[in-house]
Order: C-alpha cells, then sequence, then structure tokens
C-alpha cells in the first residue's frame, strides 16, 4: 500500500492548505448539521412524559459529553502518530485537541449539573459518570499543565504525548472503577428515567446535534492546529512565500 | 556507538547492582524516607482532630483517610525517586548504558518502594486500629496496602519521568499522578472497609493485583520514554 499520502500530511504546508481547505467544508456542515438538531430537538421533538421539556439539555449535554471523550482519543491519536512518526504537525493538531477537549468536558459537566438540578434535586450527584467526566477534566489539565511547564517545543510535545498514551490506557480503567465505586455505595434511585429507547423524533435531532458537535470539534481543531504550525514553523520559507513577502 | 560496557555487565546484574547503591545511598540519608513515613502519620492524625474522636466515627472513614494519606504521602515521596540522579547525570548515564532503560527504572521504582511504601504498609495496621479497625483486619489491610503502594509507587514513576528538571515540578506533578491513582484509591480503599467489617475482599484485591501488574509492565516503560525525552 502507498503511504505517501499520510507522510504528506507531516510536510507543515501541505497540512496548512489541506486544513485550509477542509475548514470552510466542516464548519458549514456543522452549522448545517446543528441547526437543523436545534430545529428538530427543541422545536419538533414532543415533550418527555416524565421530564417535560426539561430533558432537551440532552441536545447540548450528550454531545458534549460523547466529544469529551472522543477529543481524548484525537489527542493521544496525534499524539501517538507524532511520537511514532515524529511527526511535529501531529503533535500540533494534539496541542490543539487539549483545550477543546477540556472546554467540551467542562460544558458536559455543567449542563449536566444544570440538568441534574430539576431531575435530581441537586447540581452535584456522585455519579460515576459525572466523577469520571470530572476525573477526566483533571487528565485534561494535567496535560495543559505539563505542556505548558515545558519551554522547549518539542520536549513538551513528546512529554505530554507519553502522558496522553498513559492517560488512554487508564481511562477505561479509571472509568469502570469509578462505576464499581459507585454501584457498591448506592444504587441509582433517581436515574430510573434512563429509558432504553427514545423516539425517533427525539433521536434523530439528538444523532443531528452529535454529527454537528463532531464536524464543529474537526474545523475548530483544524483552525486552531493551522495556528500552531504556523507558530511553529514562524521562521520557514513558505510562510513568508505565502504572504507574498520578498525572500 | 556500541557502548562496551553492555557487553560485560547483564541486565539482571546491572538491575542487582543498582537496586544495592540505591538502598545504599537510601540508608545513609534516613531522614529523606522517613519524612512521608512521619507525613501519613500526621495526615491521619489530623483526621480524628478535625472530626470527632470517637471510634464509632471514625471507622466509617478509616479506609477514606488511610487510603487519602497514603496517596499523598507517596506523592511526596515521589520527588525522591529520580531527582537527585537527573541532577547529577547518573540517569544520563543509565540511559546511554546500553542496558534495557526500563527494567533499570523498575529496578529503582522498586528501591524506592522499599523505602517510602513499605514502611507505609508497615505503619498501616497501626494506624487503622488507632482509627478503629479490629485486630482481624490487619492481615487485610497490610495485604491491600502492599498491593496499592506498590501500583502508586510504579504510577508514580512515569509522573516523575516527565516533570523530571522542570522548575514547578511539584504541584504538577499531583495535578499529573493523582487523576490516574484514582482506581488504586478505589479498590484499596474498598478493600480496607472490607476487610474492616470482616467481609471477603477478594474482589477489590484482585484488582488492586490487576493494577499492580499491570503499572509494573507498562508504567516502566512510559517512565523510560519520558526520561529519555527529559534528557534531549
Amino acid at each position: 500500500m502507498d503511504w505517501t499520502w499520510f507522510h504528506r500530511f507531516g510536510s507543515p504546508p501541505h497540512f496548512y492548505r489541506i486544513a485550509g481547505t477542509l475548514i470552510p467544508w466542516f464548519a458549514w456542515l456543522a452549522a448545517l448539521c446543528g441547526l437543523a438538531g436545534l430545529i428538530g430537538g427543541l422545536g419538533l421533538a414532543p415533550p418527555d412524559y416524565q421530564q417535560g421539556d426539561g430533558y432537551r439539555i440532552i441536545y447540548v449535554h450528550v454531545p458534549a459529553a460523547v466529544l469529551s471523550t472522543m477529543a481524548y482519543a484525537a489527542m493521544a491519536t496525534a499524539a501517538g502518530v507524532g511520537l511514532i512518526w515524529r511527526m511535529n504537525v501531529a503533535h500540533a493538531v494534539a496541542a490543539s485537541c487539549a483545550a477543546i477537549g477540556a472546554s467540551f468536558t467542562f460544558l458536559a459537566l455543567v449542563t449536566g449539573s444544570l440538568w441534574g438540578r430539576p431531575m435530581w434535586g441537586t447540581y452535584w450527584e456522585w455519579d460515576p459518570r459525572l466523577t469520571s467526566e470530572l476525573v477526566m477534566l483533571f487528565l485534561y489539565l494535567g496535560y495543559m499543565g505539563l505542556r505548558g511547564a515545558i519551554d522547549d517545543t518539542a520536549r513538551a510535545d513528546r512529554a505530554s504525548a507519553v502522558l496522553a498514551l498513559v492517560g488512554v490506557i487508564n481511562l477505561p480503567i479509571i472509568h469502570y472503577s469509578v462505576d464499581w465505586w459507585n454501584s457498591l455505595h448506592q444504587g441509582h434511585t433517581l436515574l430510573k428515567f434512563a429509558k432504553p429507547s427514545m423516539p425517533p423524533s427525539m433521536l434523530v435531532p439528538l444523532l443531528l446535534l452529535m454529527l454537528g458537535f463532531v464536524l464543529y470539534f474537526a474545523a475548530i481543531v483544524l483552525v486552531r492546529a493551522r495556528g500552531e504550525v504556523l507558530r511553529r514553523e514562524r521562521n520557514a520559507r513558505w510562510i513568508a512565500e505565502l504572504l507574498g513577502a520578498p525572500s | 556507538m556500541k557502548v562496551p560496557s553492555a557487553a560485560v555487565v547483564s541486565p539482571g546484574k546491572a538491575g542487582w547492582r543498582l537496586v544495592q547503591r540505591d538502598l545504599r545511598l537510601g540508608f545513609r540519608r534516613p531522614g529523606e524516607w522517613l519524612q512521608p513515613l512521619v507525613f501519613f502519620l500526621v495526615v491521619t492524625t489530623l483526621f480524628p482532630l478535625a472530626t470527632s474522636p470517637e471510634l464509632s466515627r471514625l471507622r466509617d472513614m478509616a479506609p477514606g483517610a488511610l487510603w487519602v494519606a497514603a496517596l499523598l504521602s507517596s506523592l511526596l515521596a515521589l520527588e525522591l525517586l529520580f531527582r537527585e540522579d537527573g541532577q547529577d547525570g547518573t540517569l544520563e548515564q543509565l540511559a546511554v548504558s546500553g542496558l534495557p532503560l526500563p527494567w533499570l527504572l523498575l529496578a529503582k521504582t522498586c528501591v524506592h518502594w522499599l523505602l517510602t511504601g513499605l514502611p507505609l504498609v508497615l505503619a498501616g495496621p497501626l494506624v487503622a486500629t488507632a482509627l478503629g479497625a479490629p485486630y482481624a483486619s490487619i492481615p487485610g489491610v497490610f495485604a491491600a496496602l502492599l498491593l496499592g503502594s506498590s501500583a502508586l509507587s510504579l504510577i508514580g514513576a512515569v509522573g516523575a519521568a516527565l516533570t523530571l528538571g522542570l522548575r514547578r515540578g511539584g504541584v504538577l506533578l499531583a495535578l499529573l499522578v493523582l487523576p490516574l491513582a484514582v482506581p488504586v484509591l478505589i479498590f484499596g480503599a474498598r478493600a480496607t472497609s472490607l476487610a474492616m467489617a470482616q467481609d471477603p475482599m477478594t474482589a477489590p484485591m484482585y484488582l488492586l493485583g490487576a493494577i499492580a501488574v499491570l503499572s509494573a509492565t507498562l508504567a516502566p516503560l512510559a517512565a523510560a520514554a519520558a526520561v529519555r525525552i527529559s534528557l534531549e
């Protein structure tokens, strides 16, 4: 199999150009999916028979929670690629994922606790999912802290990549241990409303919004990664040529 | 470049010599590795002072207090693991020696555990008894701490290697290691509370053992990668 396309991604000018072409596509599709999902979710979907209109926060909460995990997976994959093939661009992508992933994790926590207030009667419940989400936020913060503490970019890239990979091995362990921890402490007396299935009128907007969030994530990561590549390559010839500066 | 010493010393022998060297260095400075132990005792003393001296109430939070204190004190001890050897160039010599670096770091981590983890394991049952654990629970508390503290040392080695030579290393080390130590904390405290209730504690012990074995196999590899990065 021909792998040149893969290695070409390692070239900053190539990545910069490709990312520039992809961003509008991702962004417009994200806006489209998001708009359709919001209309469907907030306007067309029927109220829940138990939660009334309160359940509609699901349309922000669930995509944010999915994205918080996905962003970590994307970050660890990019970090692994950067570590194995010594690809500077991949490290730039990993660096861009962290802050966005942390924001989505924070969003999932905030919307979850806002949802918890009317449904469970409390802003914070030591529910396993909430708790492992919180631990995930700490992992993101640790990753960003390590990156920020090392001045040399190349060293920061590789050290934080090792941390991201260690975290990826640990995430499932943390998730299941937290699950196990809480299931022994108390049952989900207040979580009974979780229904096995949703009617399509509720599910389709949710899926649309998830897709929209993923596309939005892709667009924002590429925007940030482009900036990161520019910062790292600030002395390179191709940037000068791109800007039409006399060399 | 081929390093001649690799051919002379086998990895097993080198690991053993490293263990002897680190133990000797450790015994010359007892103050350093006694500090985490004293810290552990002080923190566990704070819990009754902050809540209530009633044994019945202390008994409920004894596992939590024991494990939080053990976790914090192992965190405190981690700074001793690579700091000195990183500063005087020993780690660099180990890295270029041609011997498998993960293996050498595993040896160093073992000594670190012997000097800072084992005292906690030995003091743990004493502290648990002081917090109201029945005498019959001593073997269980001991076994849980034995597995848990070795896992903590191994996980911590990765964090210590990643923060090697950083200016703001201490707080960052806590931020890196504590989330990764969550499973050990959960299963360790669970096993301890089961031991105190005289219930079978096999399930959390199996999981603690699994975490310890997994960290013994993977953590040295990650630590070696991190040490090499920090030496660049």
